[in-house]
This record gives structure tokens, C-alpha cells and sequence, in this order.
């Protein structure tokens, strides 16, 4: 949860698709390690697709939410959009030039890449 | 009807409880109107920041003091 009065580095909410592949696996380690080191904070993606009021409230009312998506299927896009959430900004893994496969394993390259392609939607 | 405030306790929280007491008073409805402070309690809810606004169970506010009509509106549509 936010500090109170959504204090600085509250303000830009990252929701990470976390998908089950190299690119979701990219959009979870650089939401986690973002928010670790100050820049936003991740949230819960699957609390907004489960249509918890809590969770789709705090997306509607944040200043700045990110939708980390690994692939073109674009599942994070597509749960916002079905919540009614339409504010967001979406960045879309692939095309950073990362291609999807099944590694699990984050590089750290591509990590770094797109923890600045993500630092860089947010201005 | 039941209406919870979610929040520490800062003055952003204090002044969020006031606009819904206010808008109580203007559209004459009454209300158990409760504060909830417990980190862990506020948790439950699922919400980003705080101050927050839930009425009947379902959240209507995040991170930010509601305006007195938006209010009206939550519980006159109740």
C-alpha cells in the first residue's frame, strides 16, 4: 500500500503482466526492482482483473499507471480496458526488440532496457 | 449505510472525513460513518494510498479528498 497522501514516489503505479515467458518474467523483475529502488510503486495486476473495488478504484484514481506488457496479446492493456481503467500508459515489451521465449530467467541487458523504457513512458 | 474512511490519521485523511460528513448532512441521509487506521485493516481493502473511501463494502476513493458532490452522489444513489 501507498504511504498517506500519496507522498512522493507513490504517484506512478507500475502493473506488470507477469506472464509466463522471458517478456512477462522482463515486465515483473523491472516492476519489482523499479519500486525498490524508489521509481513508483508495482501493484496488483490480478486484484484489478478479479474486479476488486479496491484495486480498480486505486487504478482509476492514480496519477500515473504504467501497463507492462511482455507480448502483443497484451493481457494488462486489455484488463484495464475491460475495468474501465483508461488513463494508463502501456509498454510493450517486444517491441524493445526482446523476442518472446520460454526462458524464465530475466538478462540483465534486457532488464536494464526495460527499466528505462519504463523510467522514459513516465516523462 | 455503511461508510468507511480509510487512513492513518493525516490531515488530508481528517479533511476527507469531513467532506462526508458534510455531504451526509446535505443530502439528510444517515450513516454509520467509521475511521479505520489499521495499516493492516487498510491493507484488506486493496488500495494504493490513502485517504479512502468505502461505502457499503465497495471502494469509491483513492489517494485523494473526494469533492463534496462526488459524495452526495455515492450516497444518494444508494
Amino acid at each position: 500500500m501507498a504511504d498517506c497522501c500519496a507522498s512522493a514516489g507513490s504517484n506512478i503505479m507500475m502493473l506488470a503482466c507477469s506472464g509466463g515467458s522471458n517478456v512477462g518474467q522482463l515486465s515483473n523483475r523491472a516492476a519489482v526492482e523499479l519500486t525498490q529502488e524508489g521509481f513508483g510503486k508495482m501493484f496488483c495486476l490480478a486484484g484489478i482483473g478479479g474486479g476488486i473495488s479496491g484495486f480498480v478504484q486505486s487504478a482509476k484514481d492514480a496519477p500515473v499507471v504504467v501497463a507492462i506488457d511482455g507480448c502483443p496479446i497484451g493481457c494488462a492493456k486489455k484488463i484495464l480496458a475491460n475495468n474501465g481503467i483508461e488513463n494508463a500508459k502501456c509498454l510493450l515489451l517486444t517491441e524493445l526488440g526482446i523476442e518472446k521465449d520460454k526462458n524464465l530467467d530475466p538478462i540483465p541487458a534486457e532488464l536494464e532496457k526495460v527499466k528505462q523504457a519504463v523510467r522514459q513512458i513516465c516523462g | 449505510m455503511d461508510i468507511k474512511v480509510l487512513g492513518p490519521g493525516c490531515p488530508k485523511c481528517k479533511q476527507t472525513e469531513k467532506v462526508v460528513m458534510d455531504a451526509l448532512s446535505d443530502a439528510g441521509v444517515a450513516a454509520n460513518v467509521e475511521k479505520v487506521t489499521d495499516v493492516m485493516q487498510i491493507a484488506g481493502y486493496g488500495v494504493f494510498g490513502t485517504p479512502a473511501v468505502v461505502i457499503d463494502g465497495e471502494v469509491k476513493s483513492v489517494g485523494k479528498i473526494p469533492k463534496k458532490e462526488e459524495v452526495v452522489k455515492w450516497i444518494s444513489g444508494k
